[in-house]
Parts: structure tokens; sequence; C-alpha cells
């Protein structure tokens, strides 16, 4: 077990600055999650990590060492692939025994920890499959077992579920962590799909073009998004985003939309009379009232357990997820009340966050 | 005649019938042009043709006299070990060049076309620069080595018996490294490079690479290519026609072109076509063992249940 400390980490391919200055510590058996949309350098960070990309400037440490001219047999981590990398022509008990049987392990060792790794992930059935002949998730959980089996410092996971079918994706995404839990093995997982990101992580790095957006723990960054970039990633259905301009008349601070439609500012948040912001609500967050913003109903998508209402307001679109059954229909004017409490104002130019 | 019509259309709306239909050409080509003439060149084995004389069926009488001949006994033995030999070297550098190549290396295309040289010059044309390179006057390397006062004198590769035998090979080899080369690079380059990271993190070495990961994965294309190398290398003709024409004593005769002289040049159409007959049964052992023995791997098949 150890922590992670990444320092001031840049990479250049060719010409192209992909990780720009990027520091994040990962404690002790902490699961960490990187998040981005594709090409912000989430993999090549991991990669970085694991050692299969070279460090271009910076430090990285393992549990205090830095391991920058470390090669990655020594590193002492496990790494699960993508695509799983599973060796075809090896059984899953010899694809699970392979790095054990490079370090020259005993057999009954070898033998005895391949079994257990099978235990944890009920796979005692298929050590002399193929990988051909596995599911996915059976493949999935062989990657798994092959960096279990090593008991390594950290395990490294590079989208490891993309490959898989939804529903299956959100039962592996519970294994993982069930078994991240259980192992309390220090983990780095990257992933572009914010509800993985959400629903596993201890803490997750928002990253964006090679730089660290925002670092926190997944409910911190749901409530307090730094920036409209992060505000947009976390949280699905995303956050409404409402241009307006701030007024400010003593103690009835507010923001105008035009056309004589206006909010009251929230009392942390700091904006200059006259300044452009964006007005940012959740859906979850944005009621059907008596009184708000007057809005027209364009789709209405029930789910169930709950209806998102697509709506558009001053020809911009304005969601709202509502708990309730709702009576509304496509072409209505309803009335969206946001919650002033969870109300989220940012600079319009800089997209910085103005709420304290 | 509107039952007619409907049959006629109706039969050509299956698409079992169409098949056969669409396949007929292809069908007829192949009969007239390959089983038609080893049909017949199996047959004429069975009978004393004679250029200019149609011959009568003598059954084994061919084979029986082949076999206590001692020319095609020794041209068997020369087929094998210029098999066997050239082959195995072939392999050897052929998969050396393909790691070589797989390589990022500096101006790869270049290095990866030079390799195909060999493979697109004409047989007939390199051969003729094998034998001038060979020659027993003007040899260059035997210029080379004279200059570099190694050898008092000129070598004759291509008079004595063994010297011929491996001046032919290496002919060969030359002919055929790039052909396994370039093929072998093809089956590398199928392999992900993430089994090559997996690996590395499972902390093997470059050598444990290669032996856990490189060469079980390219098994597969391995057998194909050397099944063709094999082949390629058994019935070859037009280099030891031009180098040699079998000789000296009979040294570089192989089956194939045993066969010819003795069919062509002496006439003797039934023994010529009974040699070249003796070659399909190593042909087809080369063949099955590399089917059965390389290409059809557990790891490889289906999804069935073990």
């Amino acid at each position: 077990m150890a922590s992670v400390n990444i320092r001031a980490v840049h990479k250049h391919f060719g010409s192209t600055h992909v990780i720009r200055g990027v520091d994040v510590d990962i404690a002790d058996g902490e699961f960490c999650v990187l998040v981005g949309p594709s090409g912000c350098g989430k993999s090549t960070l991991l990669r970085m990590i694991a050692g299969l990309e070279e460090i271009g400037e910076g430090e990285i440490s393992i549990s205090g060492r830095v391991v920058n001219r470390v090669p990655p047999k020594a590193r002492d981590i496990a790494m699960v692939f993508q695509n799983y990398a599973l060796y075809p022509h090896m059984t899953v008990r010899d694809n699970m025994s392979f790095a054990l049987m490079l370090a020259k392990q005993p057999k009954d060792a070898i033998e005895a920890r391949v079994a257990r790794a099978a235990g944890i992930l009920g796979l005692k059935d298929y050590l002399d499959r193929y990988p051909r002949q596995l599911s996915g998730g059976q493949r999935q959980r062989v990657a798994m077992g092959r960096a279990i089996v090593r008991d390594p410092q950290v395990f490294l996971f590079d989208e490891p579920l993309s490959n898989l079918d939804a529903k299956l994706r959100v039962q592996m995404r519970t294994e993982i962590k069930e078994l991240q839990q259980r192992l309390k093995t220090t983990s780095i997982y990257v992933t572009h799909d914010q509800i993985e990101a959400m629903t596993m992580a201890d803490k997750i790095v928002v990253m964006r073009d090679g730089v660290v957006e925002q670092t926190g723990d997944p409910l911190s960054l749901y409530d307090r998004p730094n920036n409209i970039f992060v505000a947009g990633f976390i949280g699905s259905p995303a956050m409404n985003m409402v241009p307006g301009t701030a007024r400010m008349n003593g103690g009835a601070a507010h923001v105008e939309f035009g056309a004589g439609v206006t909010l009251p500012l929230p009392h942390s948040a700091r904006a200059a009379d006259g300044q452009r912001v964006l007005y940012g609500i959740r859906p979850e967050h944005c009621m059907l009232s008596d009184a708000g913003l007057p809005a027209e109903v364009v789709v209405v998508e029930p789910t169930g357990a709950d209806t998102q209402l697509y709506c558009r307001f001053n020809s911009q679109e304005l969601n709202s997820l509502v708990r309730d059954r709702v009576t509304c229909r496509a072409g209505d004017r309803v009335a969206l009340a946001p919650d002033l409490a969870h109300a989220h104002i940012f600079d319009a130019a800089t997209g910085a966050r103005l709420t304290a | 005649m509107p039952s007619h019509q409907t049959a006629l259309s109706r039969a050509l709306d299956n698409r079992t019938f169409l098949g056969l239909l669409f396949m007929l050409p292809a069908a007829a080509i192949l009969l007239m042009f390959l089983t038609y003439p080893l049909g017949l060149g199996t047959w004429l084995g069975f009978t004393d043709t004679k250029i200019g004389r149609s011959g009568i069926w003598i059954g084994l009488e061919n084979y029986e006299f082949l076999w206590g001949d001692a020319v095609t006994r020794l041209a068997l033995f020369n087929t094998l070990f210029y098999t066997f030999v050239a082959s195995v070297i072939k392999f050897a550098l052929g998969l050396w060049l393909a790691l070589l190549l797989n390589k990022h290396l500096p101006f790869k295309a270049f290095f990866r076309a030079v390799v195909l040289l060999p493979f697109i010059v004409p047989t007939a044309l390199s051969a003729l620069a094998f034998w001038w390179i060979y020659d027993a006057q003007f040899s260059v390397i035997s210029w080379v080595l004279m200059r570099m006062g190694i050898i008092h004198q000129y070598i004759d590769f291509l008079g004595e018996p063994w010297l011929a035998r491996f001046s032919t090979i290496a002919a060969n080899i030359w002919r055929g490294v790039p052909f396994v080369a370039i093929t072998l690079l093809a089956g590398l380059q199928t392999i992900s490079p993430s089994y090559y990271e997996a690996a590395s993190l499972d902390g093997a070495s470059p050598w444990q690479q290669f032996r856990h990961v490189t060469l079980p994965m390219l098994t597969p294309i391995i057998a194909v290519v050397m099944t063709f190398s094999v082949l390629f290398t058994f019935t070859d003709f037009q280099l030891i026609y031009v180098l040699t024409r079998g000789g000296p004593l009979n040294a570089t005769h192989l089956m194939a072109t045993l066969s010819f002289q003795r069919a062509i040049s002496g006439g003797n159409l039934g023994e010529g076509a009974a040699i070249a007959t003796a070659m399909v049964p190593f042909l087809l052992a080369a063949i099955l063992i590399s089917y059965y023995g390389l290409q059809r791997r557990a790891w490889q098949q289906g999804s069935g249940d073990k």
C-alpha cells in the first residue's frame, strides 16, 4: 500500500503539450478517479504512473520513492487495460500466474494465490479456459485477478469498463468498488464517464486539455464546482447555464435575464454590478412552481422514478428533473423556480465560480 | 410457356442453385488447368511414354526402376537437404529481420522496401547474378578474398559437390528471406502493443516477452509462412537450372530438375512424370504437419466449452 504523489508533471508528444503541469496527491488506500473528456491527458498521466510513458518533466513518486527512472516492473503496480490485454494463448490460470511465475515464486505459493484471487472474483470454474471462451464480464474479472494476485502497492485501471454493455458496467462498477474497499489498495482509475467517477471515487480529479480543473471528493465537486467546465461535466443531466447580468442594489442583489425576468443573487456570490454572469442551476434544483422563469416545455421524458422536462427559456435550454408525476405536455407554458440555496454563479467571461 | 418461365425464374431465385451457377466458371478453369494436368502427369508416371511415342500402361515399373536408381536417390537426398537447411536458415533470418523491421527505426519504410527487393527480381535474373558471383574465374567473392589475402586461389563455388550444394542453398535463402520476413512482419504488427505493456508490467524481460508473447502469438503465421516456404523450396527449379543444371556429379540435382531432365531433355516423359509424382507425398506430409501441428491451437478455436 502506498501514496502516490504527482508533482508539476508535463508531457509533450512531438509539438503537442498533452500534460501541462499536473499536481495530484493520492493518499494511501484511496480510490482516485481521473476523469475528463477524451484527449484530456488522463490516460497519458496513468501510463506515466505505470511507467509505459516517460515522464517529460516533474516527478512522480510511489510511497515516497521517486519512480521517474524506475522501470514498470520495479514499480510494484498492476494495471487493468481497457482491452484487458489477456494473453490469448494462456488459460485463465496461466494469465493470472504469469507475473508470479516470472518472479520465480514457488509453485504452491502461486497456486494458492491464484486460487484465492479466483475465489474472490468467482472464477474458480473458469481457470482452465482460454480468454476467448469467456464473456466480457468474465474477461474483465480475469484482468482484475491478474492484478490482485500480485498484491501490488497500487492498482491502475485504464477505462476498464468501456467495453462492457450498460448493465454489466453498472454491476462491475460495484464489484470493483467493493473489491477495492476489501483490499484497501491505493487505486487510480481513468474514465470519461462522470457517473463512474461519482459512484466509485474517494477523490475525483477532473482534467481538461492537460490541466487539472478541480480535485475533490464527489459530492464537493457536485456541490461546489470551481468553474463552468466542472459544473457541466459532473452531474447528469447536466447543469443549466442561463446567461444574465448581475445587479448589485444593496440587499436586493439580483440577476437580470432580459424581458424583465430576474432572480435573486445568492448572498455568497461576489459579482460586480453589471457583470455578465452565468446562472447555473442543476435540473434537480429547478422545480415547477407558480412563480419563476417562464419557460415552454419542449419534451417530457418520464423514466418512472422521475421525469425530465426539456424546456426553453429565452431561446435557451432549461431543464428540470422532478420526482413527482407531472401532467404538463410539450408546448405547455410553465414556471421554473430555481432553489436559491443550490444556485451557482459563474463569470461569463472566465467561467470561474463567483459563489463563495 | 408460362410454366417453363416460372420454373427458370424460381431456380434463379434459389440461393443454392445460383451459388452453383456462379461457381461454374471457376470450377471449369480449375478442372482444365489444375486437375487435368495433375491427373495427366500422374497417369504418365504409370506409362512408358516417350517424346514422339504414346506409351502403354506399365504399372509401377517406373517407380521400381527409380527406387533402384542412384541418381534419383541422390536427388531425393539433395532435395531434402536443400529444403531443410534453406528453410531453417530462412526462418531464422526472416524472423530476425521481421523483429528488426518491427522496431521504430529511422527510414523504416525504406528498409522494408529494400528487404523486398530480392523477392521482386525475377528468379532467372537473380540466378544469373549468382552464377556470375559464383563463377570460377570472375567470382567477386574470390576476388575480394584474394585481395584481402585470405585465399590464394579462386574458389570453384559450383564445381565441388558440397560447395555447390551450399552455394545454391545460399542463393535460395537470399531469394526466400524477404517472403518470410515480410509475412512475419505483418504477423508481428497484428500483435497489440498492450500485450507487451501488460507483460512489461508483469515483469517480463525483453527475451521473456519474445518467448511468452511474441512467439506463441506468431505461431499460426509461422505455420503458414513456413509451409509455403518449404513447398517453394522443395519444388525449386529455376535457381538450380540456371546455376548448375544439377551438376557437378548430380550433386545439386533436385527432384524437380531431375524430373525435367529425364522427361524433356532425355525424352522419357513417363519416368520424369513418375519423379514429379513422387514429390507429392512429401509435400502433403509438410502441409499436414503444419496444419495439425502448428496452426490449430486450442486458444484459437471458437468460444466453445472445453
